[in-house]
């Protein structure tokens, strides 16, 4: 709770910050564009988040954005524009493609045994591969079409919040409501917990690692499918690169522990905030682009740092 | 350690090696120790016996150079010294060995004992000599020991890892060994080499503080004990006083009466509950196993460590696969294929291991309580926090759950409120077949005899208990019948009127039963 209100505080501080700096409150646009990327990369960090919870890692999150966004003009180019049924079924496919990986990966690391950091390595790899064989290399684009599409799942703003940003807080409420509310939630924090006593206690262990997994790669292909609606086309060889890593610097920002069992929804959406909100003030502040990632990884490490510091004031011991 | 020392009956007159007075350590909401002395002579083997919690280990800790104390002060052969680091104190001759050993299980014996002080050729290069062998084996010889020195320790029994941790403390010539709870996870024949050491580098001059549950061990090897409890000194035995209830009456500071709280009532209700037969664990087994367990009824299983009960009841809840076998409760037969299976028959087991395999430990008392019962407490999956909360409540309560709040990580409780945490859980839903594995190891007196005067109340409303326990006392004091196992098979079975410690020990070490 404390932590989550840190996280808060510090936001609203990062959020004052143009003021202060230039006197005037920045333009309509400065917000509106922040929110939009906050519900992009949100949408990974909640399936980042799941799968730490749990114990689980997947670094191939961005290859399997990369891969689905391909796949996704691919698909609609081949569909009538009138036909709504039929994009659905298209969106649908690319999130089944993502299905099918959530649970190659669930299985792998359940059945077999394998390390899942070495399985999602291995994807990252893969999809990557895949989404440029399968593209010849071509930019995949959408053009001029499916504008209906577009302004549902993009370009139609909701009275002031971008559509990304409102499809981001659904997603994360239902995402909270399965963690913190339901049985299977307890049961993924039980698993990242501690996995053994999970299995003694009697709860399907493989069962529900195997849907985290599910969770996490069905929300990047979701996240792939957003892309497109956003930049209208994908690049087989770029798009999604790195996201993986934002999706987890962001969940472990707002609270989730890599040793897995720890962390909270509200944790992701603040961390989600805080990174995309460290770069759009990069950004206008006019310190130089190439070094967002620079200011990103030392607010982390700062942001850990802090938290340990925390940890050991508060274990050292009080005098009575 | 190579310094002759006076003999045994002179020592009264020697002055103490080590000594520390007036030792204060508090942590957040606890008073740890509060004006504690404890002196050792040369040559000594004091036993610093106490119940959890009682200060023991931090005691221990400070004494090591892990932690600092608040206020007190210890003297080194009567100066006055500061331990700000482990560095420092080892420098100073005191080694101290955990629990959990520190060991590299991947690197051999040899590299382990000089580890970050490897002996390395002459050269610029300082690559590593193989004269490492030659060195590790002056101290191996120095114990008597007989391991190879070339292979990993993780190939090694727990016993032998002890012994190299041993060896190392002597490498850095450590003149004072504090051993914390040295035997937990030794076997008897391990445990008795461990002794023989033990007394061995005492009559080299060797001073040893030994800390353990075992009063029994203690009563066999310990010069002189000092009692602790609740962080203060409660009292010393001298050699000759040192005697199982003496030191149980000052750990607890009352006279324990009924310890194994057993109503031997007979039920009218003897109807047999379980019947396991043919079961094969493993298929280097000899004779399958058969037992059956009457409703109320506690059977013991003994057996050394390592003979295969923690196997047997891990295959019985459906942790492992069993070859061939059928269990049948109340007649019916069960599929038992993993421990939702078994969960669901009313088959529960409390973990010998409470800390890997029963508990959470990061997480909530609360959540720990009602994992297994989630799905009783949800509606259409969603979990009822109000009906959650109360059935936490009401178990820690029942089990007189020391806890500040049902929000708190079980981690941060005693081991015996930890225990209890994982018993809970099971009470929470209706038991028919408790297995219990060790469930008193490493918890204090108190929380023992609460979890005995449990189990006697689970065996009246005729619960059937499987009681695996390496405490002869226990088994003797609570158990209608005993199984006994040995290496990986039943040995045979005791009814009450034939158990003795004897009888046990007998099967368990492979002889024959009694006529």
């Amino acid at each position: 709770m404390k932590k989550l209100l840190g996280l808060f505080v510090f936001f609203l501080l990062l959020y004052g910050l143009p003021i202060l700096i230039t006197f005037e409150p920045p333009e309509r646009s400065f917000h509106y564009h922040l929110a939009r990327d906050i519900g992009y990369y949100g949408v990974l960090t909640l399936g980042a988040g799941v799968l730490i919870i749990s114990g689980g890692i997947d670094l191939s999150m961005g290859s399997v954005v990369g891969l689905t966004a391909t796949l996704l003009p691919m698909l609609l180019v081949r569909v009538s524009e009138d036909s709504l049924l039929q994009q659905l079924a298209a969106l649908l496919a690319v999130l089944a493609v993502g299905m099918f990986i959530g649970l190659l990966h669930g299985l792998l690391v359940t059945k077999l045994r394998l390390q899942p950091f070495v399985v999602t390595l291995c994807g990252l790899f893969i999809y990557r591969g895949l989404a440029r064989w399968i593209s010849g290399e071509q930019v995949m684009g959408l053009g001029n079409q499916f504008a209906p599409l577009k302004g549902f799942l993009y370009a139609d703003p909701v009275g002031p919040l971008p559509r990304f940003f409102v499809i981001f807080l659904i997603l994360a409420m239902l995402v909270g409501i399965f963690l913190h509310a339901t049985v299977y939630g307890r049961y993924l924090f039980a698993i990242g917990g501690n996995e053994r006593a999970a299995r003694f206690a009697g709860i399907a262990v493989d069962r529900y690692k195997i849907l985290a997994y599910v969770i996490c790669s069905v929300l990047s292909a979701f996240a792939g499918i957003l892309y497109v609606m956003q930049h209208n086309s994908a690049l087989p060889s770029n798009t999604g690169n790195f996201y993986e890593l934002y999706a987890i610097a962001a969940a472990v920002l707002g609270g989730c522990s890599l040793r897995g069992g720890e962390g909270t929804v509200p944790g992701m959406v603040l961390g989600t905030a805080i990174i995309w909100l460290l770069e759009r003030l990069t950004l206008m502040l006019g310190i130089r682009s190439e070094l967002l990632s620079t200011v990103v990884g030392a607010f982390l490490l700062a942001g850990v740092i802090l938290e340990e510091i925390l940890r050991r004031f508060q274990a050292e011991p009080r005098s009575e | 350690m190579n310094t002759p020392f006076a003999s045994k009956t002179e020592r009264a007159a020697t002055s103490p090696v080590l000594e520390a007075v007036g030792i204060c350590k508090a942590f957040p909401g606890v008073q740890a120790l509060s004006h504690v002395s404890v002196r050792l002579y040369p040559g000594e083997i004091l036993a610093v016996v106490g119940e959890n919690g009682a200060g023991k280990s931090t005691l221990m800790k400070i004494l090591a150079g892990v932690l600092q104390p608040d206020s007190g002060q210890i003297f080194l052969d009567g100066r006055p010294v500061h331990f700000r680091s482990v560095q420092e104190a080892q420098s100073h001759g005191i080694a101290l060995i955990h629990q959990e050993l520190n060991l590299v299980p991947q690197l051999d014996v040899a590299a382990n004992i000089f580890l970050g002080r490897e002996p390395t050729c002459a050269g610029p290069l300082r690559w590593l000599s193989s004269d490492i062998y030659n060195q590790a084996a002056i101290y191996t010889r120095d114990l008597g020991l007989q391991i190879p020195l070339t292979i990993p320790v993780k190939h090694l029994p727990v016993g032998q890892q002890q012994l190299v941790e041993i060896a190392k403390a002597l490498s850095l010539s450590s003149r004072i060994l504090i051993m914390d709870e040295p035997t937990s996870s030794l076997t008897q024949r391990e445990s008795e080499r461990l002794f023989e050491i033990i007394r061995r580098l005492s009559r080299q001059g060797v001073s040893i503080i030994y800390i353990s549950h075992r009063l029994r061990e203690v009563e066999q090897i310990a010069d002189r004990v000092t009692v602790l409890r609740d962080g203060r000194n409660a009292g010393e035995l001298q050699r000759g006083q040192i005697h199982h209830e003496a030191m149980v009456r000052l750990m607890v500071g009352r006279e324990l009466r009924q310890f194994y709280h057993r109503e031997f009532a007979q039920t009218s209700d003897n109807r047999v509950l379980v019947r396991v037969s043919d079961l094969r664990l493993h298929p280097g087994q000899r004779q399958p196993i058969h037992f059956s367990l009457r409703h109320g009824e506690i059977v013991g299983l003994a057996g050394l460590m390592g003979s295969g009960r923690t196997r047997l009841v891990e295959t019985l809840f459906g942790i492992r696969p069993k070859l061939t076998g059928q269990i049948y409760l109340d007649g019916e037969p069960l599929s038992i294929r993993s421990p939702r299976d078994a969960i669901r028959a009313g088959i529960y087991l409390v973990p010998e291991d409470r800390k890997q395999h029963g508990l959470i430990l990061s997480d909530s008392v609360r959540h720990n309580i009602s994992l297994s019962s989630l799905r009783e407490l949800s509606r259409y999956r969603f979990i009822d926090w109000r009906r959650e909360k109360d059935l936490a409540q009401r178990l820690v309560q029942q089990l007189a759950i020391r806890t500040p709040h049902l929000d708190q990580p079980v981690g941060l409780l005693s081991g015996g409120n930890q225990q209890k945490t994982v018993l809970a859980r099971w009470l929470a839903r209706q038991p028919r077949w408790l297995l219990l594995d060790e469930p008193t190891r490493g918890i204090d007196v108190n929380a023992k005899s609460e979890i005995y005067a449990l189990i006697d109340a689970l065996v009246q409303q005729g619960v059937a208990i499987l009681f695996v326990s390496s405490e002869m006392e226990e088994i003797l004091g609570l158990c209608d019948r005993v199984l006994v196992m040995h290496q990986g098979e039943l040995a045979g079975e005791l009814p009450r009127t034939q158990m003795s410690e004897e009888a046990i020990m007998r099967l368990a070490t492979g002889g024959a039963k009694l006529p």
